[in-house]
């Protein structure tokens, strides 16, 4: 399993190169600077500006400085938050995503299991269909249109909780909401797939002729490899509560990682963005091979390969 | 998925065939038409486009005409569905828009299925080293963060609708890939094939002839599911501000204005996101129906 671990990381290693070049370079071809927008910039504080960020330099030579200092770690200064590095940017951005990030992960493992679990029980029934389509309402339901919704009923007419901002524990409540039903109404469905096709197995039968309550039979004996699709599903999951972050940070304003993200790339900020896209590529990659690790620990069919 | 079960399928289809005169596809067709879901999908998305697609050369008014003496006002007789910001007709700003979104997900999903199909069946009838190398490049593809190299792209090269097209079908088409890939490679290895070949057929006539009526299956399937995903990911670059861009009109954007003034127009949210979600609602259970009528292990229950 090290060998596995190490393999992977090892992997890893020309991908995030992959991604690195591949960000600067269209960056760079693309049309717009980061000092465009700015007003008063005359030309000779342009070329100042450029020259303090070695931005006048060839631009093969501004790639090898950028990998040089990527080694070393250091993201770089920011184009647009003035003596603010790179680095400094994410450490103060990114426990806000992952905070909400988690609490939407607790609500959709929550809410998704458990619905999938009991649809799963009686297929077919009353008690299928109602999470059933519950489930399909929230995959057709974005957050793009639950979030506003949620807004509008629950902060704006009922005015329960503040329309945005990321003050208070109560400002948690709807975009945790909002982004965990999303990914809560998969998970449901993936539960219910992967429990019904367990449930018809013989081991089952076999547990309920010695006598195992059905407690034990579901929890213990089903759900280990009932939610093997639900973990092969996190990984991706897990990637898209980052981007699915972008939206949802904008909708309620929320000082994230996501917005960041978007604010930079139309601000043309370049080590913003680089730095960002090789966060983001990092995460995902980890959080994929903690998937896998975790997929084979459950299910011993699988190997590491 | 690979082995026994579709060349079992076949066999079994074809000892109807032999009884009944039924063919794999007339199975699957009476199968969709059994579930009342699907053919309500079905309908409703065909339904939404005639309405989007003729729907506007019927109306009053155009989709970008402004009348600012008529800003925001509430569903009415004289606007179905009220007026945006701008005084424009939100009922032909929807339809006009759905035409876009819808569009955009065909066109979309034709880039993703046409690089996805060639890219899997190359790497699948090939086989070997070029398969070994071909599928790891998906492998990594896939762990990428994809998402955001078209939110880079979109922002860094304009935001013209060709672009739009050509980014979300490049995402999309690596899970056609190794869908295609896996069916291939499975085919070749079956007995029928085999047959086939021991026959003496020609080349083409076991690709015409058994190796796509079997691989279609998964991709219509596949396709129809990819369609609501490319809308969706439309809609949410759209919401960004970074998809099709005013005075133009697509359900994300009408999303986004909707979402900035819910306050005090909440029809201009509450609409176009009704639509827009009982789209997705239909694809998906258009899509769920082919998978249970087409895909052989499935349809066993």
């Amino acid at each position: 399993m090290l060998r596995f671990i190490f393999r992977r990381l090892l992997q890893t290693v020309p991908v995030l190169f992959i991604v690195a070049t591949m960000t600067f370079f269209m960056m760079r071809l693309a049309p717009g600077g980061p000092f465009d927008s700015e007003k008063n910039v005359t030309p000779e504080i342009r070329k100042n500006l450029e020259a303090y960020y070695g931005l006048n330099l060839p631009l093969y030579r501004q790639y090898l400085d950028y990998l040089g200092r990527l080694l070393r770690g250091d993201l770089g200064p920011s184009f647009k938050y003035p003596n603010r590095t790179v680095n400094e940017l994410i450490k103060e951005a990114f426990p806000v995503s992952v905070e909400l990030g988690t609490y939407a992960l607790i609500i959709a493992l929550i809410l998704g299991l458990t619905a999938g679990v009991i649809a799963s029980l009686k297929p077919n029934s009353f008690f299928d269909y109602v999470p059933s389509a519950a489930a399909m309402i929230g995959i057709c339901l974005p957050t793009f249109v639950l979030g506003p919704i949620l807004i509008l009923v629950f902060a704006l007419n009922l005015k329960w909780f503040a329309a945005s901002g990321w003050e208070f524990g109560s400002d948690r409540v709807l975009p945790a909401l909002t982004l965990g039903f999303y990914y809560a109404a998969y998970v449901a469905r993936l539960t219910r797939g992967g429990m019904l096709e367990i449930l018809t197995q013989d081991f089952i039968r076999t547990a309920r002729a010695k006598g195992a309550s059905n407690v034990r039979i579901i929890l213990r004996h089903a759900m280990r490899g009932g939610v093997l699709p639900v973990v092969s599903f996190l990984g991706p999951a897990m990637a898209g509560l980052i981007s699915g972050s972008f939206v949802i940070e904008t909708i309620f304003n929320i000082p994230g990682l996501g917005r960041y993200f978007v604010t930079s790339a139309f601000n043309r900020d370049y080590t913003m963005v680089l730095g960002t896209v090789l966060f983001y590529a990092t995460l995902i990659t980890l959080l994929n091979l903690v998937v896998d690790v975790v997929q084979v620990w459950l299910n011993p069919k699988l190997k590491f390969e | 998925m690979p082995g026994a079960p579709s060349s079992l399928v076949q066999a079994t289809a074809v000892l109807e065939a032999a009884e009944e005169g039924h063919s794999l596809w007339k199975d699957a067709w009476y199968r969709l038409r059994k579930n009342r879901l699907a053919v309500a999908g079905g309908i409703v998305v065909l339904i939404l486009s005639v309405l989007c697609f003729i729907g506007p050369f019927f109306l009053r008014y155009s989709y970008e005409d402004q009348n600012l003496s008529l800003r925001q006002t509430p569903p009415g007789l004289q606007h179905w569905l009220g007026t945006d910001k701008l005084g424009r007709d939100q009922l032909s700003r929807i339809l006009y828009g759905g035409r876009v979104s819808l569009m955009v997900g065909l066109c979309a999903t034709a880039v993703s299925l046409t690089i996805g199909v060639l890219y899997g069946a190359i790497a699948g009838f090939v086989g070997g080293k070029l398969d070994g190398v071909m599928m790891r490049v998906v492998d990594i593809l896939y762990s990428l963060p994809f998402t955001i190299f078209v939110i880079l792209l979109m922002v860094f090269f304009g935001r013209n609708i060709i672009l739009l097209f050509v980014a979300i079908g490049a995402v999309e088409w690596l899970t056609m890939a190794r869908i295609v890939r896996g069916q291939v490679s499975s085919l070749r290895k079956q007995e029928f094939i085999e047959a086939a070949i021991a026959l003496g057929l020609r080349r083409r006539r076991i690709i015409l002839r058994h190796m796509i009526p079997n691989v279609l299956g998964p991709v219509v399937v596949y396709t129809t599911l990819t369609i609501p995903a490319v809308m969706l990911l439309e809609a949410f670059l759209s919401f960004l501000g970074l998809g099709v861009q005013p005075p133009m009109s697509s359900w994300g954007l009408l999303l986004k204005e909707g979402a900035e003034m819910m306050e005090e127009a909440p029809w201009l949210l509450i609409y176009p996101g009704l639509l827009f979600s009982l789209t997705l609602f239909s694809l998906n259970f258009l899509g769920d129906g082919l998978r249970d009528a087409l895909d052989p292990r499935a349809s066993k229950d």
